[in-house]
């Protein structure tokens, strides 16, 4: 088999690809290969076309196709080579990528260093519960937002969206934005799993009502979706008979979260969280494997492309530092304090952190796991509370942040723990 | 004096903003965490605006559609007069990113560009 050699091999040419490959570019290797399985890069960016992209990098407001075409460029400026129709089939610890497209079918790549950006897909329809016929007008709201935006193609004109994604809401607009009429968005929940900007100018701006707590319990048709029933739920997420209500439509979209894409790092040998379904890492993103990276969905869920360039560019920066010292890179040293997540924090990114080998700051990233409201976000160095912010309102939905000092973890004796917490007031 | 609560629309933090109004004027901004935060306070309680974004048909590119968006924001109100002028538009391939695909778009003011790429 045709065997290659590169410095770093980067699986995804999505926003955290793009990034990575051009941070390790700049932070000194040549030899960099980006692998897409798509036929052009972008990755989602490119079915999301509407703004809200890129204020925090580029100053200005930006699309999703015209944020990645900033990085393509950049890509194409640092002259790093990507081959586009290349799915990647399998990574080995000793870091050997094998890929295949048409014009070269099977073929293998030895790499000193691998960064994982694969990205995340929709959750499945496990999501609908209820036994019957599944009749065709049922969609993800990815795979309605890639037919609407990319092919022209509009799966519906009466639309129940179950599930309050950021992408069912876009979603809601869209199609509504195109004739259709979005009738409701039913979320579980008590709350919305999507970002309160999208809810206010997706559904607030077109009276599209957003029923929380509620589920579909009945599907109408047996060619096409004719109509849905949606009742009440109560706290253990049953229906409460006599709650429910019926709509007539033609289209069912399913928008329920999105999960990272990680079948390629499992069977590595990569060890994952539970909790996102991405790897553990250090905070230098490096996963239990050295010189196996991980930036981007693949590693958790983002809502912000900013903090996936970001967090990417610290990867591609980390993994060149690996290529150009080798062993030297102290991935192997005593010193990782494990970082704990507990009482309505989740998890967070990093898993551990190196007082000796961290920057001068360093932002460690976490979701909650429910509403809290004037409550604080605290800190603990062992049992010693060192942060204790107020936020006035925190939700699942949106990511939240802790700013670690390297001054302040170093000067801590006999550190053995950090932890993170959400107190009442 | 009045108070409205909003939520910024202009990234994805979502900041809560509240606004004072006194006599019909906007006297104070809270809760933003930049610039953007206020401006849009003060615009969405006087004449709120959005940018708005579609997809247009391409003839002999390597994609069947092209992402589109208008230049500048436009007044709420307008929102589906632009949808209804955008559709049955056709470009040609090859359309770049910023290439005009509408101008004065349903009298606003304002073009509609290309957000994308197509060869
Ligand atoms: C609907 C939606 C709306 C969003 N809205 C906003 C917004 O308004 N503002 C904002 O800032 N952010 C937004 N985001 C978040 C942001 O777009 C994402 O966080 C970001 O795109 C993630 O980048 P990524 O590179 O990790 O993943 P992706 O963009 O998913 O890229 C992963 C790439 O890897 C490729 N790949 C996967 N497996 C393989 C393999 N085995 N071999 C080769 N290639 C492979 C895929 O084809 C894909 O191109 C939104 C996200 C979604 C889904
Ligand atoms: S105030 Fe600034 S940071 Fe906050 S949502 Fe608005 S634009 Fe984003």
């Amino acid at each position: 088999m045709l065997r290659q050699v590169y410095d770093i091999v980067i699986v995804g040419g999505g926003p955290a690809g793009l990034a990575a490959a051009v941070s390790a570019k700049r932070n000194g290797v040549e030899s960099i290969l980006v692998l897409e399985r798509d036929k052009e890069l972008g990755g989602i960016l490119n079915q999301c076309i509407h703004n809200g992209f890129g204020l925090h990098t580029f100053k200005e407001e930006l699309t999703g196709p015209e944020y990645a075409g900033r990085f393509i460029e950049q890509l194409e400026e640092e002259k790093i080579a990507y081959k586009l129709n290349t799915m990647v089939m399998d990574i080995s610890d000793d870091k050997v990528v094998t890929a295949m497209n048409r014009e070269d079918g099977m073929f293998e790549i030895q790499a000193k260093a691998v960064i994982l950006a694969m990205g995340c897909r929709e959750r499945s329809r496990g999501a609908l519960n209820i036994p019957g016929y599944r009749p065709a007008g049922i969609y993800s709201a990815g795979t309605a937002q890639r037919l609407v935006n990319m092919e022209g193609y509009m799966p519906g004109r009466e639309v129940v969206i179950l599930g309050s994604g950021d992408i069912g809401l876009i979603m809601a607009r869209r199609m509504t934005l195109e004739g259709a009429k979005v009738k409701v968005v039913a979320e579980l929940l008590p709350y919305s799993g999507g970002l309160k900007r999208n809810i206010v100018q997706c559904l607030d701006d077109f009276g599209i009502p957003l029923k929380l707590s509620h589920t579909v319990v009945d599907i109408d048709g047996k060619e096409r979706v004719e109509g849905i029933t949606i009742a009440q739920v109560d706290e253990n997420r049953r229906p409460i008979p006599g709650t429910e209500e019926h709509y007539t439509c033609d289209t069912l979209l399913l928008s329920c979260g999105l999960i990272p894409e990680n079948e390629i790092s499992s069977s590595l040998g990569v060890e994952m969280s539970p909790v996102t379904s991405g790897p553990l890492v250090n905070e230098c993103l490096e996963t239990n494997i050295e010189g196996v990276f991980a930036c981007g969905n693949v590693l958790h869920v983002h809502d912000l492309v900013d903090f996936v360039s970001e967090e990417a560019g610290a990867a591609g920066k980390h993994a060149a530092e690996y290529v150009k010292n080798g062993a030297k890179h102290p991935s192997s040293d005593a010193k990782d304090i494990p970082i704990t997540a507990t009482q309505g924090a989740r998890y967070t990114v990093p898993k551990t952190i190196n007082p000796d080998r961290m920057d001068e700051k360093h932002i460690v990233r976490f979701r909650v796991g429910d509403v809290y409201k004037n409550c604080y976000v605290s800190v603990y160095l062992n049992d010693q509370r060192v942060i204790h912010r107020k936020r006035p309102v925190m939700a699942p939905g949106e990511m939240e942040e802790v700013v670690l000092k390297k001054e302040e973890l170093a000067a801590f004796p006999d550190l053995t723990q950090i932890t993170v917490k959400i107190e009442e007031a | 004096m009045e108070t409205r609560e909003l939520i910024c629309i202009g990234c994805p933090m979502g900041c809560p903003l509240k606004v004072e109004i006194n006599n019909g004027e906007v006297s104070s901004v809270t809760g933003n965490t930049c610039k953007r935060g206020d401006d849009y306070a003060r615009k969405e309680v006087t004449n709120p605006t959005r940018i708005v974004t579609s997809s247009v048909i391409v003839e002999g590119g390597s994609l069947a559609a092209v992402s589109v968006k208008t230049k500048q924001d436009i007044p709420k109100g307008k929102i589906f007069d632009i949808m209804k002028a955008l559709k049955g538009v056709k470009v040609q391939a090859p359309v770049h990113i910023g290439d005009v695909i509408v101008s004065n778009v349903a009298d606003t003011g304002v073009d509609i560009i290309a957000t994308k790429n197509v060869l």
